[in-house]
């Protein structure tokens, strides 16, 4: 099997498990890449996970680093084609299935019954960010400033990444 | 509140914004960019692709996008929001790797990085009170989200396993307000 080939179907395994998005990719990528096919030793899967989270952009490309890692550029193509490619195809096929349904009666209210449901996940994947940024003792008060500012104030929510950065330089 | 439907270039735009501004995850920014600076969603439309987008698999913005971008332009639509999404950030990571060995480092970047990251959980979970305080969710509704909530965070239940009892009970309870008269839902 081609290596591209190879990392495209690793990834695509592990994306289309992640109901969730890519906080719940996280751990069954390790056990994929760590424990299992030994492709990358514990403190590098750490540093690049920690490295795609401190950078712009979505988590999902954490995978798409690691690819990259292992690989260069085939790794990189064939790892962010896996984690995007089935995922955006189902996606698309799940869109086209809500526009054909769009005048049955039910449609509406059943999508509105999935919003606690988002509400629910949203405020997770925020407990366990804050959990994981838990290193120093002041972090949750950042946090839950940072929390008030963005629920509270309609200004945009970016500056209290900025005010974290600052605080993190003054305290630690 | 009125929307607004966004041009081609628009969406690349508007994406490319929301991909270079998540730090910690995209949730924040998306809504931030889409319902209350450029307007192409209402809060509820957005709430509504969202949860369809968190319920399938791989990333939710991006599912998000392809969900959006199609129903908007249909291909050229989902393709233009995943390329705005994750083209620069990929570039600008890639990029990141191979500096990584001086840059990380740096005892003021981790400094730095550390309070950005607690900074980006309180973003996070901001986004969520704030979707939850302007949707209005009825009594059940609040009632599901919090327990999706706990039995994610203290009892560890797997993600597939929240959904599947999760989604059935979230629809049946909306279905049944909906068939009420005096229940309005919205």
């Amino acid at each position: 099997m081609p290596f591209w080939l190879d990392m495209f179907l690793l990834f695509a395994s592990l994306s289309l498990v992640a109901v969730g998005g890519a906080n719940v990719l996280a751990p069954e990528m390790h056990r994929q890449l760590v424990d299992i096919r030994h492709l990358m030793d514990e403190a590098t899967f750490s540093q690049l996970l920690a490295l795609a989270q401190a950078a712009p952009g979505p988590n999902i490309l954490s995978g798409s680093i690691m690819g990259y890692w292992i690989g260069g550029v085939p790794g990189l193509l064939g790892a962010t084609m896996g984690l995007l490619g089935p995922t955006a195809v189902l996606a698309w096929l799940i869109a086209g299935l809500t526009k054909r349904l769009a005048h049955a009666p039910w449609l509406k209210p059943a999508q509105a019954g999935l919003v606690p449901l988002a509400l629910g996940l949203v405020g997770a994947s925020g407990l366990v960010m804050a959990q994981a940024a838990a290193s120093f003792p002041l972090a949750p008060v950042i946090t839950v400033l940072a929390t008030l500012y963005v629920w509270l104030a309609p200004l945009n929510p970016l500056w209290a990444l900025l005010a974290g950065g600052v605080l993190g330089l003054v305290l630690l | 509140m009125t929307t607004q439907k966004p041009s081609l270039p628009n969406l690349f735009l508007g994406f490319m914004k929301v991909g270079c501004m998540a730090f910690g995850g995209a949730q924040a920014v998306a809504r931030r960019v889409m319902v209350e600076e450029r307007r192409w969603l209402t809060e509820r439309d957005y709430a509504e692709l969202l949860a369809l987008a968190h319920v399938l698999p791989g990333p939710n913005i991006g599912n998000f996008a392809v969900m959006f971008g199609r129903r908007e332009y249909g291909l050229a639509g989902a393709l233009t929001c995943v390329a705005g999404f994750f083209g620069l950030p990929l570039c600008l990571l890639v990029g990141l790797v191979s500096l990584y060995g001086q840059f990380g480092q740096i005892a003021a970047v981790n400094a730095a990085m550390h309070g950005v990251a607690a900074a980006a959980a309180g973003m996070v979970l901001g986004t969520a009170l704030r979707m939850g305080t302007r949707l209005k969710p009825p009594p059940e509704a609040i009632g599901l989200a919090l327990a999706v909530l706990l039995a994610s965070t203290v009892f560890k239940v797997p993600l597939l396993v929240i959904v599947a009892v999760g989604a059935p009970l979230g629809v049946f309870a909306a279905l049944r307000r909906a068939q009420r008269p005096e229940g309005r839902a919205r």
